[in-house]
């Protein structure tokens, strides 16, 4: 079953995530990675790297991009895809800025119950 | 005769003069005709046709006299054009159609073009004709200065306009002590109003040019024949080895006069560029066109448009007129100006000062309409507002962000990209050219993909090259990924400059921060990438000790939280072993913290540190604080930095131990740690020859002697394995120090990042390494210095600053959501 994103959760205030940077936040199923791009947008991604797991959150922010800490895979913030010539997608979640404060759509707390792409 | 070939019974086309003018005009009629004509072209320099806009980097150095050809011998031959240099045309005889050069040469034209350009002014002061006063025209000119230059001295530049201004520059940076004197109060009154002319005084000054305003030129003394110094009307007396006059220009117009050509300042033209003579034009410098006469190239260009235009038989296009904008040519000095200036009843102007960044823009008003503008130290705008002035735009609306300019949306810093695709398909983006943002789209939808085909089908970019950002910018918005950029030596996809490129920029600009560099040296994207923002914040950090900002989200997560990441995310934390000395309290404490925070490995590095492997993130600033509590420190085992200095026991125990390795060990340690560096730095001493503590593969290695050290650098025991090389011996314990930390500071100045030192030392060469380092005392002292000054920002413990909850936010994750939904 679909789950649609008109609940959101509020997880958090905008300045808590550093522009250009990431936070972990820590879900029953296992942790996401919440973005903050140069210009205040906000996604939401599993922290896992497609390539061998690395923590996406803690990777260099650049554009719409993040680069994994452990090998350097860039991945897509808006697709979660795999960018270049590297081959692999990570699931995201959708997730927005009000008023300030940080949104997910709730089915983010589907994480770890069943596989990401399924 | 020039040519009697019978054969050939096109019609004549004879040139005289060879400037930029003259080639433009070549260019546009064989862009429409290409055998129209047989064209014989008269320069008086011996010569090609080359950019003179770009005289003043040629000066400077930042270019040579190749890289500013126009067209080159290939050009004219392929063109069929004949060249002849050297000879400067001295008759023109209309009723015979003859023009005659100063050796004989004759030759017969059907439609004759003079383009004779214009000549310095030279005061005439007494003295004027001293060996050793200049002016500064052509490429002779360059050449005597830079000649000059060599044995240094002192030049005094007569004249505070654009000229003087770029001379005074250029001499300077080629080592001479500069003094500017300026007849008017502030400089480059004529294109700028008093404020902008102020900063741009500090800016001139700071770079060790001395300014003179209100500075009359009484006579230029000499001793034997040359000039001595310069004196002013208020007795003042400014020694000096040479003068340059850069006073100004007038029209090159004795010929056509002699001719009997109708001549006011300049050669009269109609707007079709023709003289009193049908069969005559005239074009650039030379010309006076509805009373105006033009130095500057943009107008020169759009006069070449109506006489290629004209010579091809088409009368369709004629000239008006141009608007004219400004740009100063000085590296790191920022200025663009254009338009009316002055104040009237029936103007108004906004003005913006922002004093703390030396920026100032003031436009003027009439009847909202901008109809002037100046810019100092943030000049992107310039061509927006430009487009304005020429378009007449009502900015009524807009009045109240006008000043912002274009890229004011009230959020968000800039995006490069998107201020490109905002702009109008009118914007002009080459203003040497006059080539439109639609003209160049429409080439590269034609099927240009690279900026060499933009520069051959539209000219945008080609003559001074300042647009060269913007045009790629515009091909990468047309095409996207399917553009290829010249990044042959570029940091990365986000910029084609190079390491060493930027560095040189980061420190002649003066770029402070990341946005500053990516806004001036227009990176193609809006926040760079996870290749180029560490490379920025490194090099910024290295330029700018104490001044500029660390940016922690340009570091790895290594750097970021002072802790190494494992496969698995967990963290291994280093602590100090200063020269690999510990004792029985610190290994305690690393015993205590392996307990208590259950870190599962623990591990004797290859560098003679404990690791600590497997730390949780969050664990990380509790583990640091109890290892603080016992006076171990960050090892930076993470870091771009100082990772160890290994050493042997030395002179204290070891029965061959020449020297006390230990305690020098500890001492470099102490001295060195905390310092930022282009790549990981690994040190070690050794007692003696036998090299227990391999010092000779490390980035910088001490071997004790009997009779002092001998210094070793550029090895290292990774990738690639490299032995060291002998840097030098010295005596004295300092003299290690000083030696170490000069070295450490000038490949922290010249290195691109992550370079080890022995691919700095391939690109820099041994000799230049040793005479920096081990010849020259004083540079040694200098750059010594220098390293410790940084040093004073550098060492402080990163672990007890995040111990004590700095980026507390790194360390702890988000709480989960809270349950409640909103909408």
């Amino acid at each position: 079953m679909k789950l649609t994103t008109e609940k959101w959760l509020d997880i958090a205030a905008l300045n808590d995530i550093p522009r250009r940077g990431g936070r972990v936040l820590k879900v029953a199923g296992g942790c996401i990675a919440l973005f903050r791009t140069n210009d205040d947008q906000v996604f939401a991604l599993d922290d896992r790297c497609p390539h061998k797991a690395g923590p996406l959150s803690q990777g260099i922010v650049h554009g719409a991009a993040v680069t994994c800490p452990l090998h350097n895979w860039v991945i897509s913030l808006e697709t979660g895809e795999a960018m270049g010539a590297d081959e692999g997608q990570v699931a995201t979640y959708s997730a927005k800025v009000s008023n300030g404060r940080v949104l997910v759509g709730q089915e983010c707390l589907r994480l770890g119950m069943e596989p990401a792409d399924g | 005769m020039v040519d009697s070939t019978k054969t050939d019974n096109r019609e004549r086309l004879v040139v005289i003069g060879n400037g930029m003018a003259a080639g433009r005009v070549l260019e546009e009629l064989f862009e429409r005709e290409r055998d129209r004509y047989r064209v014989t072209v008269f320069n008086a320099e011996p010569r090609v046709n080359y950019n003179r806009i770009m005289l003043s980097p040629v000066l400077s150095g930042e270019k040579t006299y190749e890289e500013i050809l126009i067209h080159d011998d290939a050009w004219y031959a392929a063109n069929g054009v004949e060249l002849i240099r050297g000879e400067k045309v001295i008759a023109i005889n209309r009723d015979e159609r003859k023009v005659i050069s100063a050796v004989g040469t004759v030759a017969d034209y059907d439609r004759l073009i003079v383009a004779t350009g214009s000549q310095p002014f030279i005061i005439p002061v007494p003295g004027h004709d001293l060996d050793g006063v200049l002016t500064y025209r052509d490429l002779d000119d360059v050449e005597a200065m830079l000649a000059a230059a060599e044995k240094g001295g002192r030049a005094v530049v007569i004249g505070g306009g654009l000229l003087g201004l770029e001379a005074a520059a250029g001499l300077k940076a080629r080592g001479m002590d500069v003094t500017v004197l300026h007849l008017m109060p502030t400089l480059m009154e004529r294109q700028l109003d008093q404020s902008a002319g102020y900063l741009l005084q500090k800016a001139i000054e700071a770079r060790g040019i001395e300014v003179v305003t209100r500075a009359n030129t009484h006579e230029i003394a000499g001793a034997a024949g040359a000039v001595r110094a310069v004196r002013l009307d208020d007795g003042r007396e400014i020694p000096a080895d040479i003068v340059v006059m850069a006073v100004g220009i007038k029209p090159n117009v004795d010929l056509a006069k002699d001719a009997g050509l109708e001549v006011n300042r300049g050669l009269l033209v109609d707007d079709l560029m023709r003289t009193s003579d049908p069969a005559i034009y005239a074009v650039g410098e030379c010309v006076e066109h509805r009373g105006q006469c033009y130095g500057l190239v943009a107008p020169l260009y759009e006069m070449a448009k109506t006489v290629g235009a004209g010579l091809a038989g088409d009368d369709g296009l004629a000239y008006r007129g141009s608007l004219t904008a400004t740009k100063l040519k000085v590296t790191g000095v920022d200025l663009y100006s254009a338009g009316e200036l002055a104040e009237g009843d029936d103007r108004e102007e906004i003005v913006l000062r922002d004093a703390a960044h030396s920026i100032y823009k003031r436009l003027v008003l009439q009847e909202n309409r901008i109809i002037g503008a100046v810019l100092y130290g943030d000049t992107a705008d310039g061509p927006w507002f430009f487009q304005h002035i020429k378009n007449g735009t009502d900015i009524s609306e807009m009045r109240e962000t006008l000043i912002f300019g274009q890229g004011f949306a009230g959020a968000g810093p800039l995006d490069p990209m998107a201020a490109v695709a905002a702009l109008p398909d009118d914007a002009e983006i080459c203003g040497c050219n006059g080539v439109c943002k639609s003209r160049i789209v429409s080439a590269i939808e034609g099927g240009q993909a690279t900026l060499d085909g933009v520069r051959a089908t539209t000219k945008a970019s080609s003559s001074c090259g300042s647009c060269t950002g913007l045009v790629e910018q515009l091909l990468e918005l047309s095409l996207g990924g399917d553009f290829a950029r010249a990044v042959a030596d570029g940091m990365c996809p986000c910029t084609d400059l190079g390491h060493g490129e930027v560095r040189r920029l980061i420190a002649a600009k003066e770029l402070m921060s990341i946005p500053a560099v990516m806004q001036e040296l227009q990176w193609k994207t809006s926040c760079g990438c996870a290749k180029c923002r560490p490379a920025l914040n490194y090099y910024l950090l290295a330029t700018w000790p104490g001044i500029y900002v660390d940016d922690q989200q340009s570091r790895f997560i290594n750097e970021r939280v002072h802790a190494n990441i494992q496969k698995d995310g967990t963290y291994s934390v280093v602590p100090r072993m200063w020269g690999g000395i510990t004792n029985p309290t610190e290994l305690r404490a690393i015993a205590d913290v392996a307990d208590k925070f259950a870190i599962p490995t623990v591990k004797v590095t290859g560098g003679q540190r404990i690791d600590l492997l497997g730390v949780k993130k969050e664990d990380l600033p509790a583990v640091w604080a109890d290892l603080n509590a016992a006076g171990l420190v960050s090892g930076h085992a993470y870091g771009k930095a100082l990772r160890t200095v290994k050493t042997c026991v030395g002179n204290e125990w070891c029965r061959f131990g020449t020297q006390a390795s230990v305690s020098l060990g500890v001492q470099m340690e102490r001295f060195l740690w905390g310092a930022w560096t282009p790549h990981k730095v690994k040190m070690a001493v050794s007692g003696c020859p036998r090299n227990c503590a391999e010092a000779t593969v490390k980035d910088f290695g001490v071997v004790c002697v009997d009779s002092g050290f001998e210094l070793h650098f550029a090895g290292a025991a990774g990738m690639e394995v490299k032995a060291t090389q002998l840097l030098c011996k010295v005596v004295a314990e300092e003299d290690v120090l000083e030696h170490c930390a000069a070295l450490l500071q000038l490949y922290r100045q010249e290195a691109h990042y992550l370079d080890r030192m022995h691919k700095w030392l391939a690109r820099v060469g041994m000799d230049h390494v040793q005479a920096a380092v081990v010849e020259d005392a004083d540079n040694r002292r200098d750059l010594y210095e220098r390293f410790v000054f940084s040093q004073r920002f550098a060492q402080s413990d990163p672990w007890s600053e995040r111990a004590a909850g700095r980026d507390s936010h790194e360390f702890t994750p988000l709480e989960g959501p809270k349950l409640e939904a909103v909408t």
